[in-house]
Parts: C-alpha cells; sequence; structure tokens
C-alpha cells in the first residue's frame, strides 16, 4: 500500500440497529487500525456502563452517544487493506440526523449498506439508498449482517440480497457485491468463514473490488468565478474546473454575457513550473488577454459551447428541514459559486421510497423526495445532472439554512413547459397485458438498442439485417430509422439543433411506447450530440436503453457516401451535414460499439445479434450477473 | 530560509494528481471561499505544523500574500522556540500578526480540571478577539483524524455569539456549498484541512518544504509530536530528527497524536467539553 494515494472514501447505512457502528469498529479492529489503547477504553466504557465489550463504542467518541447508545454525527476513520488505505464516512441512522448522513454521504466514491437478515430493507434504509443515488454514490456493497442468528441460512440471505438487488435496479444502481456477514462476530467480514463457505467472497474483497471516483474531465468545460482578485492593473480570476479542461490560449465564454478572452496565465506561487493547464478538481487563477467584467458567480464555457439559459428547470429534490416545504415557497438555489432566486412554481410529485411510486402532494417533508419545478427570474446557466453534475446540482436554501439538495432533470423552455403542464393532468389507465405477460410469451423483453454514428457508419444496413434476423428467429422487432421518422413523425422539423434535438424526442417517445409493449426497438439515427442521446435515455429508462456506437471513422463514411450526401456536402450544396460542417460527439461510455471500419459486416451483424441476445432474450438463460 | 520548491516532473496526464495535489485544490478552494463569503476573515494561528500549512495554502491561494490577519491566542507559555519561530516567520512571510493576551487561568471554570482549565484560557481569549474584531470567518488548522469529537466537525462550522458548538444542530454540507449566512454576532469556524491526516500534514510539508519549529525533531530521543504549551504538552519517545523519519515513523506508530497532550484524558469528557464551550 502506497500512503500517497487517495484515501477510498467509504459511507456505512442502513437502518438504526442493524449493526453499522458495530461493523466498522469490528472492521478497525481486524484491520489493525486502532491505536494502542482503544480497545482497552472500549472495554472500560462498556464494563463502566454494565454492557458486554461494543464494538460500536470504538467510533462513538462523544459522550452523549454512548449514554443514549446511538451515533450523532459522522466521523472518520480510516484503515488499510494490501490494496489501498480505506476511509470510512458512518453515516447515522436516526431519522432526524438525515443532514449527517447526507454529508458523510455526499463525499463518498462508494457506500456499505447493512441490513439485517431478519428485517431485510426496510423503509429507512431504502431512503438511504434512494439518497445515495441523488447525491451521485453508485457504487453500493451490500453487506446482510446477523447472519449468525439465522444460523447462517443461505434462503434467508437470498431472499434479503434478492429483495435488496431489485430496489436497486430501480435506482439505477448496480450493487458491486452483497455478502452475507456477522459483524459482532466478525464472520466473513475481514476473513471468509467457514460458516459462509457457500459465498465466495468477504467483505473485505468487496471493498477492495472498488476504485475511487475520477473527475470529470473529459466532458465540457465549466469553469465556476469564486472571487475576482485585483494585483495592480492585473486582474486575477480564481475559480474551480467543475469539468472538463482549460489552457493557456483557450477561448472562453463567460456566462451571463458571453463576453469571450484567451487564457493568457494560469497564476501560481511557489509551483516549480508555470501551469499551462488545469483540469477538472482543479482550482485555478486565471488572467485574460482582454479586460472583462467577471464576478463571482460567473460560469465559463469553452467560447461557442455555452449550455442554453432557462428560467425554468425541474429538479428532483430531497428536503432536509425541519420546516415543510410548500408550492410557492421563495428559495435560492445555489449551483457551483451561482446562487439564484427561485420560486418553487410546482411540486408535481412525491416519491414513496418504499415502492418509488409516484405519489401526490403539496407538502414536502424532511426527508421526503419530490419532483419540482422551480422558477427564476433571471436566466439560469445550469445542465442536466446526468450528463455535468458539477452544473447540474445544487443547493436550495431557505433563509440562512441549506435545506435541501437537488438534481437538475430538464430545462423547461417554452415547448417542454407546455407539455410538462399536460402531462401532469394525464391519468393513463393501468394496463392489463403486462410485461411480464407479454415476455413470457415472446421469449424476450422490450427494449431499444439506440444505433448512432456517422451517415454512412452502417446504422441502417445493420439495423435492417437485425431485424431481420430477428424476426426469422420469432422476435417482435421493429426498426426506427431516421429518414423514415423524418418523412413523417418529424416532416416539420429541419436540421437546426433545437430541431434536431425535437426530432431526437419523438423518436425516442416512440421508441418508449413500442418498447413498453415488449417489442425489440432497433433506432438508426445519427442524433449527433451527447446531451440528446442522454435525453433518449432518460426518457426510455437506463433498464431498456442500450446506446450502440457504430464506429467508423469520417474518411471511410465519406468514402462509403451510400447516399451521396457527403459528395453534396462537400460542394456545399447541403449545410449542416454531420461530420462536415456539423459536429459529431462520439459516445464517452456506449454499451457497446461495433467498429465498422474494421469488422465486415457479417461479423458487425454477430456482434450486435449475440449482444441483442444476451441482454433481451429470456431463452438464452443468461441471467444478467450483476455482482460481475 | 528558502522557499523554492524542488522541482518535479510534471506528471502526463492533467488529471493525474496525487493525493496531497487533490488535498491541495480542495483546501485553497476552501479558504478562497472563506475569504469570498466572511467578512471580515481572520486565521488562528497556533504556529504549530498544521496551522503552518494553512498558512502556507492561504499564500498559494492568494499568490504569495496573506490577506487577512493572522492572530495568536497567547498564553505566555508557549516554548520559547515557539515565539522565535513565529517573530522570524511573521517577517519573512509579511504577516499581519495580532497577538491576543489570554485571560489568567485564576477566571477560569474552577470546576475544570488543572489541565484543561489552563487550555480554557484559549476559548476566552478568542471570545475576546472575536468581540472586539467581530471577526464573521475564523480560519482554524485542526483535522478529523486528531481526536474524536474533532472528526465531527464541519468544514464550515457555525458557532453562537459565545462561541458555542451545538453538535446536535450542525447544518448539512455537501456537493461544496457551505452554510455562509448566519443572524449577527455568530461567527463561522472554518476548517480547510478537516480531511487532511497526520501523514499528510508531514509529506506536504516536506514537498513544500514548508518551514516547522525544531521542537518536532528528535533530540535526545525525544520530540514533540503536537505542540501546545509548556505546562499541559509533554515530549514523546522518538527518534525522528528529520521529517524523512517522522514520516516513517507515523507509518507505523500506534500511539495517537496527541498522546502528549494531558487535556485530552484527564477525564473521560474533558476534552469535549472544552470544545462544546467554543475550544478549537
Amino acid at each position: 500500500m502506497s500512503g500517497d494515494e487517495r484515501a477510498l472514501r467509504i459511507v456505512v447505512v442502513g437502518h438504526v440497529d442493524h449493526g453499522k457502528s458495530t461493523l466498522i469498529g469490528r472492521l478497525l479492529h481486524d484491520a489493525d487500525a486502532l491505536p494502542d489503547g482503544r480497545v482497552a477504553q472500549v472495554q472500560q466504557s462498556s464494563d463502566a456502563r454494565g454492557v458486554g465489550f461494543e464494538w460500536s463504542f470504538v467510533i462513538d467518541a462523544l459522550q452523549a452517544e454512548r449514554d443514549q447508545g446511538i451515533t450523532i454525527e459522522t466521523s472518520r476513520l480510516s484503515f488499510a487493506t494490501e490494496r489501498r488505505r480505506i476511509e470510512i464516512i458512518d453515516a447515522p441512522g436516526h431519522g432526524e440526523f438525515l443532514r449527517n448522513m447526507v454529508t458523510g454521504a455526499a463525499s463518498a466514491d462508494a457506500a456499505i449498506a447493512v441490513i439485517d437478515v431478519r428485517e431485510g430493507a426496510v423503509a429507512q434504509a431504502r431512503r438511504h439508498l434512494f439518497l445515495l443515488s441523488l447525491l451521485g454514490v453508485r457504487k453500493v456493497v451490500v453487506a446482510i449482517n446477523k447472519m449468525d442468528t439465522v444460523g447462517w441460512d443461505r434462503a434467508a440471505f437470498d431472499r434479503v440480497a434478492n429483495e435488496t438487488r431489485d430496489y436497486l435496479a430501480e435506482l439505477a444502481l448496480k450493487p458491486v457485491a452483497i455478502v452475507p456477514i456477522s459483524a459482532r462476530g466478525g464472520e466473513n467480514v475481514w476473513n471468509g468463514s467457514d460458516a459462509a463457505a457457500w459465498h465466495d467472497s468477504s467483505l473485505r474483497d468487496a471493498l477492495d473490488a472498488l476504485e475511487p471516483t475520477p473527475a470529470a474531465e473529459n466532458r465540457a468545460l465549466r469553469l465556476a468565478v469564486q472571487d475576482v482578485y485585483r494585483d495592480g492593473e492585473r486582474r486575477i480570476i480564481a475559480g474551480r474546473v467543475e469539468s472538463g479542461r482549460v489552457r493557456v490560449g483557450d477561448e472562453i465564454a463567460f456566462l451571463p454575457g458571453g463576453q469571450r478572452a484567451r487564457v493568457a496565465t494560469i497564476e501560481g506561487w511557489n509551483e516549480p513550473v508555470a501551469r499551462i493547464a488545469a483540469a477538472a478538481g482543479q482550482t485555478v487563477a486565471l488572467t485574460l488577454d482582454q479586460k472583462l467584467f467577471v464576478a463571482r458567480g460567473h460560469l465559463a464555457v469553452a467560447a461557442g459551447a455555452a449550455p442554453d439559459a432557462v428560467r425554468r428547470i425541474r429538479v428532483r429534490a430531497f428536503w432536509l428541514s425541519p420546516k415543510p416545504l410548500l408550492q410557492g415557497a421563495e428559495l435560492r438555489l445555489r449551483i457551483a459559486t451561482a446562487d439564484h432566486r427561485v420560486t418553487v412554481v410546482q411540486i408535481e410529485r412525491a416519491i414513496d421510497v418504499e415502492t418509488l411510486a409516484p405519489v401526490e402532494a403539496d407538502t414536502i417533508v424532511s426527508g421526503q423526495i419530490a419532483d419540482l419545478v422551480l422558477e427564476s427570474n433571471e436566466p439560469m446557466l445550469v445542465d442536466i445532472a446526468a450528463d455535468i453534475a458539477p452544473t447540474g446540482r445544487g443547493v436550495l436554501v431557505d433563509g440562512h439554512d441549506v435545506s435541501g439538495g437537488c438534481l437538475v432533470l430538464d430545462k423547461l423552455t417554452t415547448r417542454a413547459r407546455r407539455a410538462a403542464a399536460r402531462r401532469n393532468d394525464l391519468r393513463p389507465p393501468p394496463e392489463r397485458v403486462t410485461q411480464a405477460r407479454r415476455a413470457e410469451k415472446s421469449g424476450h423483453t422490450g427494449g431499444v438498442l439506440w444505433l448512432t454514428g456517422l451517415s454512412g457508419s452502417g446504422k441502417s444496413t445493420l439495423s435492417l439485417a437485425l431485424e431481420e434476423q430477428l424476426f426469422e428467429q420469432g422476435w417482435r422487432t421493429v426498426v426506427l430509422d431516421g429518414d423514415r421518422v423524418r418523412g413523417g413523425l418529424s416532416s416539420d422539423l429541419g436540421f437546426a439543433p433545437e430541431d434536431r434535438t425535437e426530432n431526437v424526442r419523438r423518436v425516442a417517445e416512440t421508441a418508449k411506447l413500442l418498447s413498453d409493449s415488449g417489442l425489440l426497438v432497433i433506432v438508426a439515427l445519427i442524433s449527433p450530440e451527447r446531451s440528446q442521446r442522454a435525453d433518449a435515455r432518460r426518457i426510455i429508462g437506463d433498464a431498456a436503453f442500450r446506446e450502440i456506437y457504430i464506429e467508423a471513422d469520417i474518411a471511410t463514411c465519406a468514402a462509403r457516401d451510400p447516399k451521396g450526401l457527403y459528395a453534396r456536402a462537400k460542394a456545399r450544396k447541403l449545410t449542416g451535414f454531420t461530420g462536415v460542417d456539423s459536429a459529431y460527439e462520439p459516445p464517452l461510455a456506449p454499451e457497446l460499439v461495433v467498429d465498422t471500419a474494421s469488422l465486415d459486416s457479417t461479423a458487425s451483424l454477430a456482434r450486435l445479434a449475440d449482444y441483442t441476445d444476451s441482454q433481451f432474450s429470456c431463452r438464452s438463460g443468461t441471467v444478467r450477473a450483476l455482482e460481475g | 530560509m528558502k522557499l523554492a520548491r524542488v522541482a518535479q516532473p510534471v506528471s502526463p496526464s492533467l488529471g493525474a494528481t496525487d493525493n496531497l495535489d487533490d488535498l491541495e485544490n480542495r483546501s485553497i478552494w476552501l479558504i478562497r471561499e472563506a475569504y469570498a463569503r466572511l467578512k471580515p476573515l481572520g486565521m488562528l494561528w497556533s504556529i504549530g505544523k498544521d496551522s503552518n500549512v494553512v498558512l502556507w495554502l492561504a499564500r498559494k491561494a492568494f499568490l504569495g500574500r496573506v490577506p487577512f490577519p493572522v492572530v495568536q491566542l497567547d498564553t505566555g507559555m508557549e516554548l520559547p522556540e515557539v515565539y522565535a519561530f513565529r517573530d522570524r516567520i511573521v517577517q519573512e512571510w509579511n504577516l499581519d500578526l495580532r497577538i491576543e493576551t489570554c485571560p489568567p487561568e485564576s477566571e477560569m471554570d474552577p470546576t475544570l480540571p488543572p489541565a484543561t482549565r489552563a487550555a480554557a484560557r484559549k476559548t476566552a481569549g478568542l471570545q475576546a478577539l472575536l468581540e472586539r474584531e467581530q471577526l464573521r470567518g475564523v480560519l482554524v488548522g485542526i483535522r478529523r483524524d486528531e481526536q474524536g469529537t474533532r472528526a465531527k466537525e464541519r468544514v464550515f462550522s457555525p458557532r453562537s455569539l459565545g462561541g458555542n458548538w451545538d453538535v446536535t444542530q450542525q447544518p448539512a454540507e455537501f456537493w461544496d456549498q457551505y452554510r455562509t449566512d448566519f443572524p449577527v454576532g455568530a461567527h463561522v469556524r472554518v476548517h480547510p484541512l478537516l480531511d487532511w491526516s497526520e501523514l499528510d500534514v508531514w509529506r506536504y510539508t516536506r514537498r513544500e518544504q514548508i518551514p516547522i519549529v525544531p521542537l518536532y525533531l528528535a533530540k535526545n530521543g525525544k520530540r514533540y509530536r503536537s505542540l501546545g504549551e509548556k505546562n499541559v504538552t509533554f515530549p514523546v519517545d522518538s527518534n525522528a530528527s528529520s521529517i524523512d523519519e517522522i514520516i516513517a515513523e507515523l507509518e507505523t506508530t500506534r500511539i495517537p497524536e496527541r498522546a502528549g497532550r494531558s487535556i485530552d484524558s484527564e477525564t473521560e469528557d474533558s476534552f469535549e467539553r472544552l470544545r462544546q464551550a467554543g475550544y478549537m
């Protein structure tokens, strides 16, 4: 283990009494991470209070906690495995201490959810898991505790494991591992245990498999301005690169306003060499080649790549204040260093953490999660949280208090706003032919293969070939092709960016309807922007959506030029053509890449067909491993 | 004193920062955040290794100069080496130093155990300073891994007018958004080193060549691991006579950092009582 490495930060969540503090005490002890004397001290405290050796006293440093038998505050403790240093953040389980759990969890790379095998994932644990997903903690190790009390019964473990896995899947969280343990006895925690011989890994193995979260370096540049310092005639802009990267010489624009300048220097003090670039997570002090008016709260972006400014946004919020949130409330929304006055114009729905079903609500109380529409008097420069988290999420301040947090789900332009108003009054009737019945009959579940790539990369050809092959095998399948959609459903749209975004939305909504009816939908659509495909993913949902990058370089595509479009674009008879005078943003993390420049059409098709089978077939017997 | 740092190879990828770079970046961001949002801002300088790092980070944040006053809560009981170091650094770093003389021990709560009573003088000194200077923000170099009650701290930790700390009513802190609005009279302790470990502090001190009080280095088999007043702090057994050796020692030690501090263990809750009343 190298001490210079960053520790992996882990938050421990779960219902009170399911054994979080005991597990932490046990981990620290077994990892040999307690200072001398601490065990004796705990023995003394335990004796004084007339309890047996109490592991949780290890971390309950405050007398108040020991006397009441509860953990009040998040505390940090660390230990090391052979692979790395791990820092544990203990998040207390009492409902009224939610603020502390959020405080601890927000900085975590991963979480351990401790669940009592006799009780399962009860409401409090579910709330914690839901909050983790909102806070951006995507990796969860589930520790099913107190296995000794059920005699290490494998069936009991499986029951709780499956129930927890299902719940996490609904939150689009994948458990890294689900492990049976007894924290008090130390079985299968640090070392494997004979009692748990039927399970292949200990909790330590699961922790060793985790990796720290990298900063969002590959996303678009977002630089939040923190302050501006004067140094004689010079103006130094202090801030932090929230995503992307910036280099000396880059032209950047400051929003709102959009004034542009080039980065002249990145200033530093006592640095061995002058910095010429900075990436996500780094603080900077910039000078510019021109005098601009810049102030705290401004956002710098790459010139020409500004996010849309909107006055209304839909957010998913969690509320932490004892004072309930009402429609019409006036709050401040702080995102990065910007500070906006907002009104809660609508509480669209609250979400029942137990069932994840939407519930009508006109008041949101502490601990509740809700979708809200916020409106500001001035345009807000925000991102969709799923695209760029640091500028897509923020805190809600009520008076002096940080009372909640929220993730931007949608930026509501006029068109989207009207649709939202309509949507709210809709009450679709419950379906009688359920997804399960459909899948049973057809042998596959519904789903959407979203083929994106340059014109000429082979999307249409592959989609039609795949459709035919699946059809022959008895699949219920359909192709939504860009050109065909353009001829009808989207015949009123042009090729300007906003029209293309609307086109993608229509195709995504159509694909969702069809996929929900059990069809395997193959979409062949250039969909050049990442944000468009992120929209499609959000509309269709993670469970059904698969982004598939049909990869071929521009030279190959232009040489194929099946529709003669590259020739026309080159001759300037066609403008806004993707790859020529309009950018294509390749996927950053597609579910599958099919490289048609190096694979022939048979191999490309086989690759796609195998993948489809592995993802959506119920017959192949491949159960997708969530613990993989 | 030489401030220039030994040149190190530039990392090939921008993102390939190490642990110290990450800690430095975040702490600089926090110090700038405190300076932008809490006016007037001051800093407590105990002259120990941790607050020296905070000062160093402040110089980095503001490109060489510290733009706020630096306060020493002086009990008159520091070791002579500490005063000598203070006077040298104030000159070399051009600091705006304010020395706050703490009230005598006879004015402290007589129910506190003796060493705790001595430490309480600093709390009283801080209170007097806050009242006089009307500071809204105070930078303090405490760390979570030092002591159990400090582990419970927030980065921006609000204090009532009397300086009291209510551990049950702390604001939520997430996504680097901090509560910085408070009623008149309250102040905020800002802890830019909260997430650092003792080892991080030493490794950073070594990398940046930050000067330290020589008492941290072993002489005749003893060194100070934590520096406090001479009446309540004692050196520990050690042969670590350089920063490299301190780092090697800490990588294997099992003795808590504040073992030489008598206030921490006089009674089970002595340090906690001190902190709730406003101690650092």
